[in-house]
């Protein structure tokens, strides 16, 4: 009977994570686009949906909601369904649209897609050989296999995201960052964006007369052909000796136009900054530059503990919560129901750090998706943007076992099975590192670069 | 070859609903083999006779400034693309006959270009319906293009002109619909041709003959009401 009760609550929690990725996908992401193929925005939902229950069901874990073996069988059913989702649905789904796309082959679309999908799941199975998942009990199709490949992946898109996200936000918030723009030197650079079309303007004139006066002799002298309209033809040519100038303006056409589009992407750089530097000012923005000294400390932090782990070969073996209870308790002398707050206390961690993650991730889904998709690729990109949704949050599952104390760790590590879950803290630090670090690079040099460029005349 | 005069005409749309082809067909009479992403602004000229076959007949340059980018770019983008909206004698609108939003979003387009003077960052939110009496006072002619017909199935194309018809009333504009790989449509004496000249024939009417329209106006008394959301009256 609780069974029944328990299995009803959670469905309709799933109805309501669902339809909230539905209106995600109509408002924010499909918002200039027109929806022709339903199958994406439902199979984006889905994953939506099943993905927030695995963090549900760790809230409830914690909380001690439902009853435990109802807990565990939907935790089972669940990840099944995900698996099933990422490793069979979307890739196939990804092949066919992508095939869709290629004119050529529209009309073999079918069988092209499963080719598609059974290279995918080569290199997919490949990908498991060179790490030290899981121990060698298991067979071919099981749980253990699926997750621990998806877990690679998602671990890896996770540490990227982290080590880009941890040095870009300081990197933003901070106004000391800021290049100084005035007015003028919008002004100035519009005008030459402006200027840079007159002159292509008035090329574009000469080649358009050219044009038309070429256009207008042919029709006089009738297009000759034949042997004679050959010979006609060279002495026709020689007066109107502009075809080739006309490739020669075509170049430097070509030439102004790369300048021009330069300009344009330099004044737009010019008005953001601009921007940035009014909002700077007001009360909002100085509250993230005090978050962004902040950030900045906790982001060094976070490297510095990253290469401690890798250098000392160290994996942390006790989480936040109990280590910070342990402090209080030990050092402080303040004593209190370790059991009560340990659970409340780690339930509001874990609840922060699920609810920024998956904030965090569809605000740079959406960036993402804005900035390369086009009427034609965008289902392609959506399907892509919801299997790496679905590996992040099947990986956070993963890595947010290490924030929870041991009692709640339980159900995870049943359900996965016998993963080597050390392994992927360790290559969560090493990607995180390597992303920062590149991430630090990368920026520098887009930073060193910008403002010579108004130097110069 | 003398220096002739000269007038200049946006074509705003859109991503990828096909103003780059378009501007090619118009200005090279042949179709574009590779379009690629515009980014910022690409210009083509067209020589255009004004009143052809008649005693004034007169030879004008038509600039054709066409503005890359989306209706949601950021403020950034949109502030710099105002740069380009100076001194405009014409505006032709395009958008994809397979995709609804961006026939909707020519609304958006449109007020972005008339209002340029007030509203520098180009962020416009209205509230109510659109009436025709904003566009009723544009001295600007409009021209509504659009493209793709070629993918629109012969069962659907009935309704699709239908709508695209109200559309072009909305703004007081004449309409055109062809495919931008495919010259025929624009072919010399086609219904589509004489649209077109018509329209520019208009557009170099108002900038040189007609001398009192040389301003463009503003809309002084409009409305500007935060979060409010615009009801499209023909579509749903």
């Amino acid at each position: 009977m609780s069974f029944l009760i328990d299995s009803s609550i959670m469905i309709t929690s799933q109805i309501c994570f669902f339809g909230f990725g539905w209106l995600f996908f109509m408002r924010q992401l499909f918002k200039d686009y027109e929806v022709r193929q339903y199958v994406v925005q439902v199979i984006f939902s889905v994953t939506f949906a099943f993905s927030c229950t695995m963090f549900e069901l760790i809230i409830f874990e914690i909380l001690g909601v439902l009853n435990s073996s109802s807990r565990y069988f939907h935790w089972k059913m669940n990840l099944c369904v995900i698996l099933l989702i990422l490793v069979f649905m979307i890739p196939f789904y990804i092949g066919y649209f992508f095939v869709s796309n290629i004119r050529l082959l529209h009309k073999q679309r079918l069988p092209f897609s499963c080719l598609l999908w059974l290279t995918f799941m080569y290199f997919f199975w490949k990908l498991g050989d060179p790490f030290p998942i899981l121990s060698p009990k298991h067979g071919i199709l099981s749980i253990e296999q699926l997750i621990s490949r998806v877990g690679v992946i998602g671990v890896t898109l996770m540490a990227l995201l982290s080590g880009f996200g941890a040095v870009n936000c300081p990197y933003t918030y901070m106004s000391y960052f800021l290049r100084n723009v005035t007015d003028t030197d919008i002004l100035a650079l519009e005008r030459r964006l402006l200027q840079t079309m007159d002159m292509i303007i008035s090329k574009k004139k000469r080649m358009a007369m050219a044009r038309r006066t070429m256009f207008q002799k042919g029709e006089v002298h009738n297009k000759p052909s034949g042997f004679w309209g050959m010979i006609k033809s060279v002495t026709a040519s020689a007066p109107g000796s502009e075809m080739p100038d006309l490739t020669l303006i075509q170049q430097e056409v070509d030439a102004l136009e790369e300048l021009s589009r330069q300009l344009f992407l330099e004044t737009v750089d010019l008005y953001a900054t601009k921007e940035r530097i009014e909002y700077s000012k007001t009360f909002k923005g100085k509250y993230f530059n005090f978050l962004g000294y902040f950030f900045s400390i906790y982001c060094v932090w976070k490297i510095f503990m990253a290469t401690i782990n890798i250098v000392f070969d160290r994996v942390g073996k006790t989480d936040p919560v109990t280590r910070g209870i342990e402090i209080t308790v030990n050092y402080l002398g303040i004593q209190f129901d370790v059991k009560f707050w340990s659970q409340h206390i780690s339930f509001i961690l874990v609840g922060i750090i699920i609810v920024t993650s998956i904030r965090g991730l569809l605000i740079t889904l959406t960036k993402f998706f804005y900035a390369i998709s086009s009427s034609k690729s965008s289902n392609v990109i959506v399907l892509l943007l919801a299997q790496i949704m679905g590996m992040y949050f099947v990986s956070s599952v993963l890595l947010i076992r290490m924030s929870m104390p041991l009692e709640y760790r339980t159900i995870i590590t049943e359900v996965l099975g016998e993963l080597q879950f050390n392994f992927y803290h360790r290559w969560f630090d090493v990607i995180f590192l390597v992303s920062a670090l590149s991430s630090i690079l990368f920026l520098y040099l887009a930073h060193k670069q910008a403002p010579e460029k108004h130097v110069a005349p | 070859m003398a220096s002739l005069d000269r007038v200049k005409v946006l074509v705003l749309g859109d991503s990828g609903v096909g103003k780059s082809s378009l501007v090619h067909l118009l200005c090279q009479n042949q179709v574009l083999g590779n379009p690629s992403w515009t980014v910022g602004c690409s210009v083509d000229v067209r020589v255009h006779d004004y009143k052809e076959g008649t005693p004034e007949e007169k030879t004008y340059y038509i600039e054709l400034w066409d503005v890359g980018g989306s209706v949601g770019s950021a403020s950034s983008v949109k502030s710099t693309r105002t740069v380009f909206y100076n001194s405009v004698n014409g505006i032709i609108l395009v958008h994809d006959l397979t995709n609804k939003k961006s026939s909707q979003n020519l609304y958006r387009w449109s007020l972005e270009v008339l209002n340029r003077d007030s509203m520098p960052t180009g962020v416009l939110v209205m509230n109510g319906d659109y009436d025709q009496e904003k566009f009723a006072d544009n001295q600007i002619p409009l021209l509504v293009i659009g493209t793709k017909l070629d993918q629109i199935h012969e069962t659907k194309r009935h309704e699709v002109l239908t709508r695209t018809a109200f559309l072009a009333e909305d703004f007081n504009a004449e309409e055109i619909n062809l495919d931008c790989t495919n010259p025929r449509y624009l072919a010399a004496g086609s219904s589509n041709a004489v649209k077109l000249s018509r329209f520019f024939d208009k557009v170099i009417e108002m900038r040189y003959f007609l001398r009192d329209s040389n301003q463009i106006p503003g809309f002084p008394d409009r409305k500007r009401l935060l979060g409010g959301t615009f009801k499209n009256l023909h579509y749903d």
